[in-house]
């Protein structure tokens, strides 16, 4: 007991917790490497600007949630609403926007307070009534299911045109909605590992009750955290409703982007417990599984099988890092 | 803990309080539904509503396991409808069939269950991560093995459990085969998570695995017998479902999430070392009896989900704080 805060002090001094994602990044970078080789034999071109830009795009509306999710899980939480944030931020851009390039802005804005709103309650709820964050999130995720359910069947509202550049277009070789990404990302990153913010997070989720007895408020990081987690579901929300041109209340459950996240959180080398783990990890996952992808609809192949590749990898890959945990331990 | 203060005497008192309270939740209901629709308190009506609940009280009492042992099962939804979905294409709706495709279901769901747990203990994958792998990997594998779409039928004495009854019953008349089920697998799950030895250790994996560890119990074995049971409770289920609700491709969609939603309605602890049968069979019938009220009062389908959310929230909500008071 004695020993953690002063663990946690040294987390809050040296600024760089432990570990580091180049390993993951490496991975990603083999994998790229063995999808360009199987391709080639395959008789296609892998590296081309646009398969990459399609990768890109792939990556923007899971690699949104997921950097939400990296906080959330890196405080030692959970957060299983995101699919239906990611609908109903998607529902909120289009109905506010009606087709009106006037009123773009006030969309976004109220998308967003929509999905904070959400990760509000999150927060509150686990901290305020202590509900296990598993089952707070999934009872709020299935609030929210059942709300967008009953009041839409079908795309309700639309983006007017010009917002649709957000999901199409490509500035200098790069699509828009990777700068969009690479924006969350960094603003992430700084505050994960530059601000005192950051450092509480780690600190509250490698062990909340010694975070609280060096001085941070627990309560607080968590409620922020499901609060960010809610705004990132949300921006990919917007994103996908400028993709789409409108929102439906099945795009972020079909995504299946609650459990995905959770994946790409785990095999970007973050411990479900918390604390451990670094925010660009998750962002090497989100990037391997659209590579993936990307093999997979070039040899057109059964989407099942892809399911059933995508469970293989993403089991395989956390047993790689439990073997390898116990090899250090030992 | 709870222990010392159950030793205390005055037994009559205790019973009472040891009733739990979600029992009282599923009362007060019934007593709404029965003032909304007098006809269910006919006793057919009762046995259709039991009938209905069955294939979720299975899978519940199995994920029960898992979670008192400190684990979850996010698999069991998947593994339903992959029993579906083999049942129909091996047996083919051929009637001599059945009594093998029903065996062959069985050692599938032990296996699946057995490897969640190997999995999980000996490679140390958080039990999440196996469960959800193993839900994406029989997604996958089953409709790539019938090729997209459920093929084949389902044989008319298969579907009998889920489906029909025994005639000719005094007073009910006719009684659902899924009843008797019922009360051999709650009998059974009860003896043997809260009076046998095997039962004890699942609790103590459950309340601290380190502590269970260094008092002699095999943990690892324990934990890997939890996952073959709740795969076991998942086969049982799709056959029942296989009969209440036929074939489907999407048969157990859903139904891992409910079952840990009657776990929790039940005042089970997520991590382990709380839960009881007697409970789960409360949040079970809770949540299928609220479904049928917000269809009595005219809520739109998609509801239910809500208001099962805004239930989950309040008995975790509930569990915590009665944790909190006691200690």
């Amino acid at each position: 007991m004695n020993a953690l805060p002063v663990q946690v002090t040294r987390l809050l001094r040296s600024g760089r917790p432990a570990g580091s994602s180049l390993p993951i990044w490496l991975t990603f970078a083999g994998t790229f490497a063995v999808a360009a080789v199987v391709v080639g034999i395959g008789g296609g071109r892998f590296v081309t600007v646009a398969n990459l830009q399609n990768i890109a795009q792939r990556s923007v509306a899971l690699g949104l949630v997921t950097v939400g999710q990296a906080l959330v899980v890196l405080a030692g939480s959970l957060d299983l609403s995101v699919a239906y944030v990611v609908s109903v931020a998607a529902l909120t851009a289009s109905l506010v926007m009606a087709g009106d390039p006037a009123r773009m802005a006030l969309g976004v804005g109220a998308a967003l307070l929509a999905g904070a709103l959400a990760g509000l309650v999150n927060g509150l709820v686990i901290t305020g009534l202590r509900v296990n964050a598993f089952i707070a999130t999934l009872g709020v995720a299935y609030i929210l299911r059942g709300a967008i359910n009953a009041a839409f069947d079908n795309f309700a509202g639309a983006v007017p045109d010009q917002f649709q550049v957000l999901g199409y277009d490509v500035v200098a070789g790069v699509p828009v909605s990777l700068l969009l990404l690479g924006g969350v990302v960094a603003g992430a990153w700084y505050l994960m590992h530059r601000t005192r913010f950051g450092y509480h997070v780690y600190a509250v989720g490698g062990d909340a009750e010694a975070a609280r007895l060096s001085g941070v408020r627990p309560h607080r990081v968590l409620v922020g955290v499901h609060v960010l987690s809610g705004l990132c579901a949300a921006t990919s929300g917007v994103f996908l409703a400028s993709r789409l041109g409108a929102g439906a209340p099945w795009v972020g459950p079909d995504g299946g982007y609650d459990l995905e996240s959770i994946a790409a959180v785990v095999l970007g080398g973050t411990a479900l417990a918390g604390g451990k783990g670094r925010l660009l990890g998750p962002l090497a996952a989100v990037a391997i599984l659209a590579v993936l992808d990307s093999v997979f609809n070039f040899f057109q192949a059964d989407p099942f099988l892809r399911t059933l590749v995508r469970g293989l990898v993403i089991v395989g890959a956390v047993a790689l890092y439990g073997l390898r945990g116990a090899g250090e331990r030992s | 803990m709870s222990g010392l203060v159950e030793a205390r005497p005055r037994p009559g008192l205790r019973r009472l309080a040891a009733v739990p309270p979600i029992w009282l939740v599923l009362a007060a209901l019934l007593v709404v539904v029965v003032w909304r629709d007098p006809t269910f308190a006919q006793p057919a009506s009762l046995l259709a509503f039991l009938k209905r609940c069955a294939p979720l009280l299975v899978l519940a009492l199995g994920q029960l396991f898992v979670i008192v042992g400190g684990e979850f099962d996010l698999s069991v939804g998947a593994l339903v409808t992959a029993c579906v979905v083999i049942a129909a294409r091996l047996g083919d709706g051929d009637p001599g069939r059945t009594w093998w495709v029903v065996a062959v279901l069985a050692v599938f769901g032990a296996l699946v269950g057995l490897t969640n747990g190997l999995v999980t203990t000996l490679l140390r994958v958080p039990s999440f991560i196996t469960t959800l792998g193993s839900m994406l990997v029989l997604n996958g594998a089953v409709f790539l093995w019938t090729g997209g779409a459920p093929t084949g039928a389902l044989a008319d004495n298969l579907r009998v459990l889920g489906r029909s009854g025994m005639t000719g019953v005094p007073v009910v008349g006719q009684l659902p085969w899924a009843v008797p089920v019922l009360v051999v697998v709650v009998t059974g799950a009860t003896l043997l998570l809260h009076h046998t030895r095997f039962g004890d250790q699942v609790f103590a994996v459950g309340g601290g695995p380190r502590a269970a560890m260094l008092s002699g119990v095999d943990v690892w074995r324990i934990r890997t017998a939890t996952f073959v049971l709740s795969g076991l409770s998942a086969v049982l289920a799709g056959i029942l479902l296989a009969g209440f609700a036929g074939l489907s491709a999407d048969a157990g969609s859903g139904y891992e999430f409910q079952a840990i939603t009657a776990v929790v309605l039940a005042g089970a602890v997520l991590g382990g070392g709380r839960g009881t049968t007697v409970a789960t069979v409360g949040g079970v019938l809770t949540l299928q009896a609220l479904f049928i009220l917000l269809n009595l009062l005219g809520f739109a389908k998609p509801l239910r989900d809500s208001a099962e959310g805004v239930l989950v929230i309040a008995a975790g909500a509930y569990t915590a704080y009665r944790a909190r008071r006691s200690g």
